[in-house]
């Protein structure tokens, strides 16, 4: 009866949101009287997960599960959650998770409710807030079916340590060749840079920009800041800047701690897109652009004057305090 | 579509005679959700137990429609047939009827109020079974209730192979290439038909997508709308009541000659650097 959760890795390693999604589990379990087991997948590190209420991990070593496979993962997760006797499933919001968690939900003939920011509300009858109309408005939606799929929203609930010892158990799911379904041919893949899905601060350029060439500026800001960046809509449609770097309603939702938006006028769907970060910056020439009510910070001024000032700054603040 | 059918299985069945299923029309159905606008003010009504959707433009979801583009790319550069099927009452008609301006040949409503991702997955199941289609693409989500889960649910009840975030595709014969986007970059994969994809943006870009003219909106009132009535299912979730985000608390504005202030708030305030 345990909650199981699923603790993504990459290169052996637990993801940075592996914490969270573990977090989220042993609320849950202890909100229902009892424990939290981690799936982990090709991982070394995964007794480290107890550091965040786990206090069983299924390790799970396997060739043919390297690169990920949805298919293959979501009956690794199944076969898990059968053995468990789990009717609780936490999963991540990237790319990953998404994929297979309708796969699993099929499977399992399951419920499942992505894009949740919150703890359960209630867990008998089991109820959870979740984001809708891409963070236009909040959803508090009961899960009626016997087995709960749960997607927790990137960094909404935070990382919450409680210090336990994960037993470790290895699994060794049964798993017949013929239901991956896909093979991965070539991965492409940036390495060594924050992404926009897990980055605690993400730089953004807009149209302001005036053109590709400028964009120099926006990546060392990034640098200083150990940030990813992106854009917003038009910017992509021009093909200044490639189509995954694309921020907003129809692109990739941002859920940072900072967000700084510079030269983006802020149309509707890119605030709804970006509206999960915790804190916003706006950098415009124009005091009336709509960005300005929906932000934190702003500065009103040229980008080709505030932003190579601002990295000069950020360097000597970065110096002084290392 | 009868006849098509039992085809497809007479070659599915005989593995000899795949190439000659190149020389025959690959058939696809998009699978279309009927959603906001993405400019509509987003308000609820009813106890806050519904979408308002009073003075709401409603539209082709646009990661569906980009899946739409690709499908009849894939009709004028390859051949092939393409239906399009929504889940919805009556009220959905004028954007079915803009896909098929848009070239879609025919299309099918399952006449029923879309539940939940799970009902809405089995009742377009369904319809792929009667149409036995060898390309199924869905949007990799609404942009109203951004559940995410038909296009994975449906591929999982068929036991058809499946894509999800597909931002390129390309089928010759039985085989597919996809490339799908992962955090931080792109996969490519390759995979075989039948084959469910969710689509999204880069499946054709924003300037490739066709606003109807008046010779295709003329030709979509003579083209076959089938409405057929939903099959028995469950929905799993329910959603109790809706609310908005609190309204932002006012901006603090900083001189563009004072930038030290603005470090000084993200540290000492904010607390993000």
């Amino acid at each position: 009866m345990s909650v199981l959760v699923y603790t993504e890795s990459e290169n052996g390693k637990l993801k940075k949101n592996a914490a969270e999604v573990a977090s989220y589990a042993y609320e849950v379990a202890q909100q229902m009287n009892t424990t939290a087991t981690a799936v982990a997948i090709n991982t070394e590190d995964s007794a480290s997960i107890g550091d965040y209420g786990i206090s069983k991990v299924l390790n799970v070593t396997a060739e043919n599960l390297k690169p990920f496979n949805a298919k293959a993962y979501a009956h690794v997760l199944k076969q898990a959650a059968d053995k468990e006797g789990a009717k609780v499933i936490i999963l991540s919001s990237s790319t990953d998770a998404k994929y297979l968690a309708p796969i699993l939900t099929a499977l399992l003939k399951g419920g499942y409710v992505p894009n949740v920011v919150a703890a359960p509300e209630s867990t008998s009858p089991f109820k959870v807030k979740r984001t809708v109309f891409s963070n236009k408005g909040f959803a508090h939606t009961e899960l009626k079916s016997d087995i709960k799929i749960i997607g927790v929203s990137n960094n909404s609930f935070g990382n919450i340590e409680n210090k336990t010892t994960a037993n470790a158990e290895d699994f060794s799911p049964s798993l017949d060749e013929n239901i991956f379904g896909t093979t991965s041919v070539d991965i492409d893949k940036v390495v060594g840079k924050a992404t926009i899905a897990d980055a605690d601060i993400v730089v953004s350029g807009g149209r302001g920009l005036k053109g590709p060439e400028n964009w120099g500026m926006i990546e060392e800001l990034a640098e200083v800041l150990g940030a990813a960046t992106a854009c917003s809509k038009p910017v992509s449609d021009l093909g200044w800047r490639p189509h995954g770097e694309h921020v907003g309603q129809t692109g990739k939702p941002v859920a940072t701690n900072l967000y700084i938006a510079i030269g983006i006028s802020g149309a509707i769907q890119h605030l709804a897109g970006v509206s999960a970060s915790k804190v916003k910056v706006v950098i415009n020439s124009d005091p009336e652009a709509p960005f300005f009510k929906a932000a934190d910070y702003g500065v009103v001024g040229d980008a080709f004057e505030v932003v190579p000032k601002l990295i000069e700054k950020l360097k000597e603040f970065k110096s002084q305090s290392t | 579509m009868h006849s098509i059918l039992k085809f497809n299985e007479y070659l599915s069945c005989d593995s000899k005679k795949t190439d000659l299923k190149k020389t025959i029309y690959m058939k696809i159905l998009v699978c279309i959700s009927n959603v906001p606008d993405t400019t509509s003010k987003i308000n609820f009504t009813d106890g806050n137990s519904k979408f308002d959707t009073n003075g709401v433009q409603f539209v082709i979801n646009p990661n569906d429609e980009f899946g739409l583009t690709r499908a009849m790319w894939f009709k004028e550069k390859q051949g092939a047939t393409v239906h399009v099927a929504t889940v919805g009452g009556p009220t959905t008609e004028p954007t079915i009827r803009k896909a098929l301006a848009i070239g879609a040949d025919e299309a099918i409503r399952v006449n029923a109020e879309p539940l939940d991702g799970f009902f809405v997955a089995e009742q377009l199941a369904a319809v792929i079974k009667d149409g036995a289609y060898d390309l199924v693409i869905a949007g990799r989500e609404s942009i109203d209730y951004n559940g995410g889960m038909v296009p994975g649910i449906l591929a999982t009840l068929l036991d058809m192979n499946f894509v999800n975030s597909c931002i390129s595709l390309e089928i010759e014969g039985d085989k597919a290439t996809a490339v799908r986007e992962i955090d931080g970059g792109k996969e490519k994969l390759t995979t075989t038909l039948p084959l469910v994809i969710g689509g999204q943006k880069g499946l054709v870009s924003e300037s490739d997508l066709k606003i109807p003219n008046m010779r295709g909106i003329m030709m979509a009132r003579q083209k076959k709308l089938h409405v057929v009535e939903p099959v028995d299912a469950n929905s799993t979730t329910e959603d109790l009541t809706f609310d908005k985000p609190a309204p932002k608390g006012s901006i603090k504005m900083v001189d563009a000659d004072n930038l030290d202030e603005l470090i000084n708030l993200l540290h000492n305030e904010a607390k993000v650097i």
